[in-house]
Order: C-alpha cells, then sequence, then structure tokens
C-alpha cells in the first residue's frame, strides 16, 4: 500500500473514530432527555424536570463536541478523497445535503431554545423544542447512515461515460435495505451508550451517597430502556445486519469470523489471533457448528472462507476486522448480561442497595462507546479494499494531489487539538458531573446566551 | 437548470458569509471593543444563540456544491488543502472559544477562551478572503482537472501562483476590514452603553478603510482579469450591482450617523450580498478559471451532477430550505432586542 493512500486512510479514521465518540452520547440521551421531559408532563414531578435539566448539560457539551469535529468530516470527501467525491457527488451528495438541510438547521435552531427557552415556553412548547432536538439528532444519523450504507452497498445509481456514478432514484437511494438495517442496529448502539452512562452516572451519585433521589431516577430509566436496547442489538438488528453482510460481503463476513477455508458446520471463533501470513487461527477457542447456525439456521450449512475470493478482494487488514468484530460482539453480549442483571434486582427492588451491581454499572461506563467504535471499525475495514463496494477501490479514491506529507501535517495538527479537546470535554463534564442535578430556577431567558451554558 | 444551481451555490455562500460574517466581526473586535469580563460576556451574548445555526450555512453550502458541482468541490477542496485545513482548525478554536468561556469562572481560562475567538475569527476573516481572491484569479487547473497550492510562492500573480500573494492578501484584507465592520453594526445594533459607543466607534474607523480597499480590490480584479467584465458589457443591466455595492457603503455611513442601527447593519448585508453577487456574476459560467488554459476551466457545463439528481434536488433542496429559513425566523425573533447585562453566569 502505498504511503499516500495509508496517510489518507488514517486522516479519516482518526478523525471520524473521534468524531464519532460524541454523536453516539448525543443521539442516545436524546430520547432519554424527552423521555424524562415526558415524565415530568405527566407525573408533574420536579424530579424528572431536574434530571432532564441536569443531562441537557451533558448533551449540550457533548453536541458542542461532535458540532466542531463533524464540520471536518464532510470537507474530507474534497480535501482527502477527491478523485473519489467526484465521481459521487451525483449520488451521496444528496444525503449529505439532506443533512445539513434538514437537519443541522434544526437542531442548532431549538437547541437554543431548549437550553434556554424552559421560561419562555410553556411546557408542552419546551417539550417540542427536546422533541426537535432529538429528531434532528436522530434525521442527523440517518443521513450519514444513508452515505455509508451507500459506500456498503451501492443502489439506485447509474454509471456516468466519465464512470461518474447519478443516482436514479431519489427513494431508492434513501431506503437502501443496507441503510435501515444498519441505522436500526446503530441507533439502538447509541441508544446503549446513552443508557449506560445515566445509568453509571446513577450508580455513581448512589455510591457516593448523594443526589439520592436523582441517581435512583437515573438508574430506573437508563436500566429500563437499556436492557431492550441491549437485547434488541443482538436479536434482530445485530442478526439481520451479520446475515446482511453475509449475503453481500461474503468476503467481509469471512474475515470477521477468521474463516481462512471453507467449512461445512463452520465452527465460530470466540478468541484467537488470526495469522493471515499463514492463513490460520492461532490459540483458538471455538463453539462448534454454531457459525453455520447463526447464519443459516442450520449446523450442517456451509460457510464460505477467505480462500474462495482473490486475495486482493481480502480486506486489507484481516485481524484488525477479527479483532474490533470479537470486541464489539463479546462486549454487546457482556451488556445483555449486565442490562438483565440491573434490570432484575430494579424489578426485586433491591437495585439501589446493591452496592455490587452499582461498581459493575459504574465500571462499564467506558464499554458502550468502544463497541460502538468498534463496530464501525469493523464495517469500514470489512469494506475494503473498496470505497464502494465491488465498484472502486480505496486506492484510486484519495486526492493524489495531496501527498503523505502533506496529509500527514494536518492528521498530526487534528492529533494535536482533538487531544486539547478530549481533556476539555472530560474536565467540563465531571464538573457537571461533580456540581449535580440541582435544584436551580432554569436559565435564564434572554436575548443571548451561548448554546451550550445551561 | 444550471444556472438555477449556480445560482442556489451563490445563495448558500452568500448566506454564510452574510450570517457568520458578523460572528466573526464580533470575534475580530472582542478584544477591542470590550474591556472588562462582563462587556466580553455581552459580546458573546450578541452571537450565543446563533453563530451555530449560521455556521451550518457552511456545512449545507459545501454539502450543495458536492452535490451540484461535483467536480468541483473535488478538485478545489483538494487543491486548497492547506489553508482549507487550517480554516477547520480555526473553526473549531472560534467554537470553543464561544461556548467554554461562561463555563468556567477563572479570568485565566476565559482569556484563553477569548483569545482563541479573537485569533480564530481575525484569521477567518482574512482566509475566507483570501479564498474568494484565488476563485477570482484562478488556479493552475492540470489536464486533469486537479491542482495543489502552495501557502505561498513568491507573492507575485503570475505562472507560479500560491495561495497567497499580493492579490489574494488584498482580498483577505477586504474581507478581514468589511466584516469587522459588518460584526461592528451588529454588535452596536444589540447592545447599549458603553460597548455600543465603541462598537460605533469601531465602525467609524473601519469605513473609511472599506471604501478605499472596496476600490483598490475592485481595481485589481479588473487588471489580473479584465474578462471578469465580459458577461458585464453583454448584459449591462448588471452594472446595477456595482451601482448597489457603492449605495450600500454610503447608506452605511449615513445611517450609522443619523443613529439607525438597525438601517447601518442592514446596508452593511447589502454590501457583502452585492459584493459577492457582483463577483458571482462576473465569473459566471466558469466556476475555477485554470491560469494555465482556458480550455481546462472548470465550468457549470462540464462539473455538474446527472440531470435526474439536480431536478429531484429542486425538489427537495428547496422545501428543506424554506423550512430552515422559518426557523430562522423564529430563533432571531425568539432572541430580538438588545442583550442585558443582568443575567446569571455559568452555573
Amino acid at each position: 500500500m502505498d504511503d499516500a493512500l495509508m496517510m489518507h486512510r488514517l486522516h479519516f479514521a482518526f478523525t471520524i473514530t473521534f468524531h464519532y465518540l460524541f454523536p453516539q452520547l448525543t443521539m442516545g440521551l436524546a430520547p432519554l432527555i424527552v423521555l424524562l421531559k415526558t415524565m415530568y408532563l405527566r407525573t408533574n414531578n420536579h424530579l424528572y424536570n431536574r434530571a432532564a435539566r441536569f443531562w441537557a448539560k451533558v448533551f449540550g457539551i457533548s453536541f458542542l463536541m461532535g458540532v466542531v469535529t463533524g464540520i471536518p468530516m464532510e470537507f474530507q470527501f474534497g480535501t482527502n478523497w477527491a478523485r473519489f467525491a467526484r465521481l459521487t457527488g451525483g449520488v451521496i451528495g444528496q444525503p449529505l445535503v439532506m443533512e445539513g438541510v434538514f437537519s443541522f438547521f434544526l437542531e442548532s435552531a431549538f437547541l437554543g431554545l431548549f437550553l434556554f427557552g424552559e421560561k419562555r415556553l410553556s411546557k408542552i412548547g419546551h417539550w417540542w423544542a427536546g422533541f426537535a432536538v432529538f429528531m434532528g439528532s436522530w434525521l442527523s444519523g440517518f443521513f450519514i447512515v444513508v452515505t455509508d450504507a451507500w459506500m456498503q452497498h451501492p443502489v439506485a445509481f447509474q454509471r456516468g461515460a466519465d464512470g461518474s456514478f447519478q443516482v436514479t432514484s431519489f427513494w431508492g437511494l434513501l431506503l437502501n435495505p443496507w441503510a435501515l438495517i444498519q441505522y436500526s442496529h446503530n441507533m439502538c448502539g447509541a441508544l446503549i451508550t446513552g443508557t449506560f452512562v445515566m445509568a453509571a452516572v446513577g450508580a455513581y451519585y448512589l455510591l457516593e451517597d448523594k443526589f439520592i433521589e436523582e441517581g435512583r431516577a437515573f438508574l430506573r430509566v437508563a436500566v429500563t430502556v437499556g436492557v431492550i436496547a441491549c437485547i434488541v442489538q443482538i436479536f434482530p438488528t445485530g442478526d439481520l445486519h451479520g446475515k446482511m453482510v453475509g449475503v453481500y460481503q461474503p468476503v467481509a463476513l469471512a474475515a470477521m469470523e477468521g474463516l481462512f477455508k471453507t467449512q461445512t458446520g463452520a465452527p465460530m471463533v470466540i478468541l484467537g489471533q488470526p495469522d493471515a501470513e499463514s492463513e490460520r487461527i492461532d490459540n483458538p477457542m471455538m463453539a462448534n457448528k454454531v457459525l453455520s447456525y447463526l447464519l443459516y439456521g442450520k449446523t450442517t450449512a456451509t460457510v464460505k472462507g477467505l480462500n474462495e475470493f482473490p486475495k486482493e478482494d481480502w480486506p486489507t487488514n484481516i485481524p484488525l476486522v477479527f479483532y474490533t468484530y470479537h470486541v464489539m460482539a463479546g462486549l454487546g453480549t457482556i451488556f445483555v448480561a449486565v442490562m438483565a442483571v440491573s434490570a432484575f434486582l430494579l424489578w426485586r427492588g433491591v437495585l439501589y442497595k446493591s452496592r455490587w451491581m452499582l461498581w459493575i454499572i459504574l465500571c462499564c461506563l467506558p464499554f458502550p462507546h468502544i463497541a460502538n467504535t468498534a463496530g464501525w471499525i469493523t464495517a469500514e475495514t470489512g469494506r475494503q479494499p473498496w470505497i464502494v463496494y465491488g465498484l472502486m477501490r480505496t486506492a484510486v479514491g484519495y486526492s493524489k494531489d495531496v501527498h503523505a506529507g502533506n496529509s500527514l501535517f494536518t492528521l498530526i495538527g487534528f492529533m494535536g487539538l482533538y487531544t486539547i479537546l478530549a481533556i476539555l470535554f472530560l474536565f467540563l463534564v465531571y464538573r457537571v458531573i461533580a456540581h449535580g442535578p440541582l435544584e436551580e430556577t432554569g436559565a435564564e431567558v434572554d436575548s443571548g446566551t451561548p448554546i451550550t451554558i445551561a | 437548470m444550471l444556472l438555477a444551481w449556480y445560482l442556489l451555490v451563490a445563495i448558500m455562500i452568500t448566506g454564510y458569509v452574510v450570517l457568520d460574517g458578523f460572528d466573526l466581526g464580533a470575534g475580530i473586535l472582542h478584544l477591542f471593543i470590550a474591556r472588562t469580563d462582563e462587556e466580553r460576556q455581552m459580546v458573546i451574548r450578541t452571537i450565543g444563540p446563533v453563530w451555530d445555526g449560521n455556521e451550518v450555512w457552511l456545512l449545507a453550502g459545501g454539502g450543495t456544491l458536492y452535490f451540484a458541482f461535483p467536480l468541483l468541490y473535488a478538485s478545489g477542496f483538494s487543491g486548497f488543502y492547506l489553508p482549507l485545513m487550517i480554516v477547520l482548525w480555526l473553526l473549531i478554536l472560534r467554537g470553543i472559544g464561544v461556548e467554554l468561556r461562561m463555563h468556567l469562572d477563572s479570568p485565566v481560562w476565559r482569556g484563553l477562551f477569548d483569545g482563541s475567538f479573537a485569533f480564530a475569527s481575525l484569521l477567518l476573516a482574512l482566509f475566507f478572503g483570501a479564498a474568494l481572491g484565488n476563485v477570482l484569479r484562478g488556479v493552475p487547473l492540470g489536464k486533469d482537472e486537479y491542482f495543489f497550492l502552495p501557502l505561498w510562492t513568491n507573492w507575485r500573480v503570475g505562472p507560479e501562483p500560491g495561495i497567497l500573494d499580493w492579490y489574494t492578501v488584498l482580498s483577505g484584507a477586504v474581507a478581514l476590514c468589511a466584516l469587522g465592520l459588518h460584526g461592528a453594526y451588529y454588535v452596536a445594533l444589540k447592545t447599549s452603553g458603553d460597548i455600543n459607543a465603541r462598537a460605533k466607534q469601531a465602525a467609524r474607523r473601519l469605513w473609511p478603510t472599506v471604501v478605499a480597499l472596496t476600490g483598490a480590490s475592485l481595481a485589481a480584479t479588473l487588471y489580473i482579469r479584465p474578462d471578469l467584465l465580459d458577461n458585464y458589457k453583454r448584459l449591462p443591466v448588471l452594472y446595477v450591482i456595482p451601482a448597489v455595492v457603492a449605495a450600500a457603503l454610503f447608506n452605511m455611513w449615513r445611517a450609522d450617523a443619523k443613529g439607525h442601527e438597525r438601517a447601518a447593519f442592514l446596508s452593511s448585508c447589502a454590501y457583502l450580498i452585492f459584493m459577492l453577487v457582483g463577483a458571482a456574476a462576473g465569473v459566471y459560467p466558469n466556476l475555477l478559471t485554470s491560469t494555465t488554459d482556458p480550455a481546462l476551466n472548470i465550468t457549470v457545463y462540464n462539473a455538474h451532477s446527472g440531470s435526474y439528481a439536480l431536478s429531484t434536488g429542486l425538489i427537495w433542496w428547496t422545501l428543506g430550505m424554506a423550512i430552515a429559513v422559518g426557523y430562522f425566523v423564529f430563533v432571531y425573533r425568539m432572541f430580538r432586542g438588545k442583550v442585558t447585562t443582568t443575567s446569571r453566569h455559568g452555573y
């Protein structure tokens, strides 16, 4: 792989990975905040309003980080991936503009109102402002998934004489079956991040013996929603997603499972290290016939291995695809267990007193972020060596007039700047959590306050 | 239909310049017109609830360009790689400068955020102006329609241009002063008391500079690109545009002298709009001119997307932007009037 290609890939990989730490939290928290506001409307209990206000602060800081790190993503299609952009603008330009026009304007307009409009708006009006922010963030996620889904599974296009891709059906592109499955799996993943963060803060308060009432409310809401999200993440969304990869990207699936040779009654590798050079798994720990069953519902079904495909079509980094997939799937399984036990204890009325369980919930805090990131790395490195699956190789997509040195220069710049952003984010969110959900008179509404100050 | 999309892209860019222009202008003047912590907070509060929405115009404009003219997006963005990356960094610094200042009640942190806000706004205005200068001057497009410009070469407009040469630096200076003036009128409109007075004073100092630089950049543009007048000669009604620019400049000064804050700000909006309209009218149908061979120019005819995409796009794009403009009217009404000092700080 030549240097410039590697640099441009790292450039996008680094900036998108960092960026997506924030949207997954905002998209996960948004529906929970709307839920808290709904509970407040129905019960008139100020506890829920206080909780909503507290999470709105965390949401605001995360939203800001998502905004400032999101702009470089759109730019990079042109700056670093010019040859790709030139051929695909007629297709994926559409969801990218739609994101700006239909969701960013909505979000930016209503976030300020949601954070500061509480006094000026009626209770119902304030609920609607929160709902608009939720809609904006979830719509934005949809348009981005549509963009990625088209690269994974191109539909609704024709090629022009110059090789360019042109959309042939507006709805065909938006309702790409790949996009619908990927979107449900992805949004469920974001919801898991939101619920685990909320539950962990609740557990932290109970363990510290402060903000007891709020901590319990956080746990109650987060565990109830979280247990559903964790199950739906595996079945049906994860199951459907895996089967879809098996049908349309069998070589990616073989890499995810570390299946070098076609097998009847294929085992599922639970742990091991793929050795792409000698084409085997080192130190394997396997569950016999499970992979065949999961994919085709039969223990005797044949699963295609990497050996069925020409080597130039193999994902360029098989161990990475394998590891990230296993990290995602392994963590997803653990999340079900954690949430199921928590939900059981909650139902029995002992969760708040079970300190061991609160500790486990607290320690789970970073893992949904890791699982979501790993899942995306699986999807995108599994797609390699294609930038448009089966039609355009990544190696012919980058800007060839932007040399490796220039790309490295700006990559280093982003690394430095994002390190500062990460420190600021952790510091500010820590302050919000330490400060706690106090009874406040709500932010005063006035003719101007920056959007994230609440 | 290609003309329609050319106009839509132009509208998005103009919308961005007019709206985010006053945010940048407020940032440029921030350290000069606001001295105390309360005053600086006031300046931030004039743009606080709207800057993020204003910045969306840049994103949506970039997206529209990508969608309608992918060749231009690909060639232009990769060719202007280094300055665009610097712009991205500055946008990040500006965003956190505006938003995070009030999260931390410490003079040192606040100084840092104020500095980053002012520094980033100033350089952004310069770079945006220089970018427009590059588009007007043209770039050395290769046979494959790509190019790559270093940040500077010999500072001359010649066969080996850089992003920065005397002409584009002049464009940057126009943008810096014009947006500074735009911001001054905006801050004056949204504040009262000392800041209002200092903003007006800044406007009075900047106004003659803007007039001089506007004239100089017009002369310089016609000197290096006399062909930009071709469209004007073909369609003389276009000469209305420079007339409106002159009228807007004059009216800014007149309205300001009479104390009509809103009229001064609106005149500044008109000035920016018609400066850009004038450039767009001269450039059409070219999008990016080649300095090496006019046959290599990127034009609306060779850069556009398929006709299905563009015709369906007109429907959803218009619908979406109509809704978006509705939000803007709603939000600006909600936060209308002057900001006041009586407010809680941070939390």
